[in-house]
């Protein structure tokens, strides 16, 4: 059977799985910005804790992600379900991305630019959000885009814990030893990459010509 | 020469070591008077950017105390202290990504002035500055370095602060451009009558802006006069740089002291 025609005929279960991916990744992702952003903003205030957090989202993704997975089953409350398992894990794979960028982000903002508005009586609270965030949006932007692709990527893995997800073909294509099954996972997988990072990319360069 | 009233500015004993490292700046005593221009002169490592920045609090001493409007900067308020303070650099610092009349008014904005009072003010400091009112919607990317350097200027006149600090506001820039804002800027000292404190290791550009020099060495203030004390002066420390300065000197001073 041809992939296309095996993707027609399962038109509905595509849809259902793409969107099922497209969850996972989101979520995560939401949990990452949230969790990343402030952590990268936090380690520019207090330079003895950059290398500790950075350091430790660098190990995290060093973690092969099936290990991680299995890392995760006996913890609490995550381990109950699957979706959150997977969740949990995307999300600490999205944080070093985000956390270095925007401390590169916020770091390469001009030393002169945030003398002048020191100098002139900006609150810290001021210099963060008007000028070294809007700043240094570009380059967080970039970590976000990075953070997703290798997201949709990964989210894959998360069928192999019943999560899933368009992993979900591939893992049945595997087993079936069927090239069609296989692909009609990865296919739409790769192209949700691609989407994401094409959209951020237009992100990011709007963002850069300030 | 502004030489009556409470100074505005007092340095008393001050002394500043950063962490780790040895003392930078001893046993500093000077007082600066309101409405006068006093010029910290000196090489690089002299301590004058220091000392320039232990008025605005950018630096914090190490011991003694400075006094700023008659009460110690420990005890000010630190972002009043410096909106009261008008702050000019070399590298100007402009933001990036707010256009000239967004870094203009900014802190008139942080101070939530209404928005008629702002658009006025923006004009009046254009128009002081010499810069054209077109200019006020591009971005600094746009401007040459002169302007910028008029940018930064207003932006620190913005909010009428009674007190500015400049940081070699003018040493990044062309010799011809440099000699214009530098003479632009004599006369705008004298309209506004502000207390400045100006940061220079350009002897003709403390002849000509200043109305005392601070000539500091090694983290020591070592001498402390007048412009026309400074030039007559038989001092061999003083003598040495206004010999470094050349043959044009006087000219330049005299100039300055239309």
């Amino acid at each position: 059977m041809s992939v296309w025609h095996f993707m027609v005929q399962n038109r509905a279960e595509v849809f259902e799985l793409t969107l099922e991916h497209l969850w996972l990744v989101g979520i995560s992702m939401l949990f990452a910005i949230l969790i990343g952003i402030p952590l990268g903003i936090l380690i520019t205030r207090w330079p003895v804790l950059d290398k500790p957090v950075l350091g430790s989202a660098n190990i995290i993704q060093t973690i092969p992600s099936l290990a991680l997975f299995g890392f995760l089953l006996p913890a609490p409350w995550f381990g109950e379900r699957a979706d959150r398992m997977a969740i949990l894990a995307l999300t600490l794979y999205a944080l070093l991305p985000l956390i270095r960028n925007t401390y590169v982000g916020i770091r390469g903002v001009d030393a002169a630019v945030v003398e002048a508005a020191r100098g002139m009586g900006m609150t810290d609270r001021q210099l963060l959000f008007q000028v070294e965030l809007p700043l240094a949006l570009g380059v967080i932007i970039a970590g976000v885009r990075v953070a997703s692709v290798i997201s949709v990527g990964l989210a894959t893995i998360a069928a192999a814990i019943g999560a899933g997800g368009l992993g979900e073909f591939i893992f049945r294509g595997l087993a079936m030893v069927s090239d069609a099954v296989i692909l009609t996972g990865a296919i739409p997988a790769a192209l949700l990459a691609l989407l994401a990072d094409f959209l951020l990319g237009l992100v990011e360069k709007r963002l850069q010509r300030v | 020469m502004a030489s009556t009233g409470q100074s505005a500015i007092e340095f008393r004993n001050v002394a500043y070591q950063p962490d780790g490292s040895r003392e930078i700046l001893h046993e500093l005593n000077l007082a600066v008077a309101a409405g006068e221009t006093l010029i910290l002169l000196g090489r690089s490592g002299s301590g004058k950017t220091t000392s320039l920045k232990l008025i605005n609090n950018l630096v914090v001493p190490s011991r003694g105390e400075i006094m700023v409007e008659g009460r110690s900067t420990r005890s000010w308020d630190i972002i009043q202290l410096r909106r009261r303070i008008g702050y000019v650099i070399q590298e100007v610092g402009l933001f990036p990504h707010f256009t000239v009349e967004r870094n203009i008014t900014l802190i008139p904005r942080l101070e939530h002035w209404p928005a008629d009072r702002i658009q006025a003010r923006l004009k009046e400091l254009l128009a002081l500055v010499g810069l054209d009112p077109e200019l006020a919607s591009r971005h600094p990317r746009e401007l040459s370095g002169g302007q910028r350097q008029r940018v930064g200027v207003a932006r620190a006149l913005a909010a009428d602060p009674p007190i500015l600090l400049m940081d070699e506001p003018f040493g990044a820039l062309d010799p011809i451009t440099r000699a214009d804002l530098q003479s632009e800027f004599a006369a705008l000292e004298k309209r506004l009558r502000k207390t400045v404190v100006f940061v220079t290791h350009d002897v003709r550009e403390a002849l000509l802006l200043g109305d005392r020099i601070a000539l500091m060495e090694g983290g020591r203030l070592v001498a402390l006069a007048t412009t026309a004390e400074f030039l007559r002066s038989t001092d061999p420390l003083i003598s040495a740089y206004v010999r470094s300065a050349g043959g044009s000197l006087h000219n330049t001073a005299l100039g300055g002291e239309r």
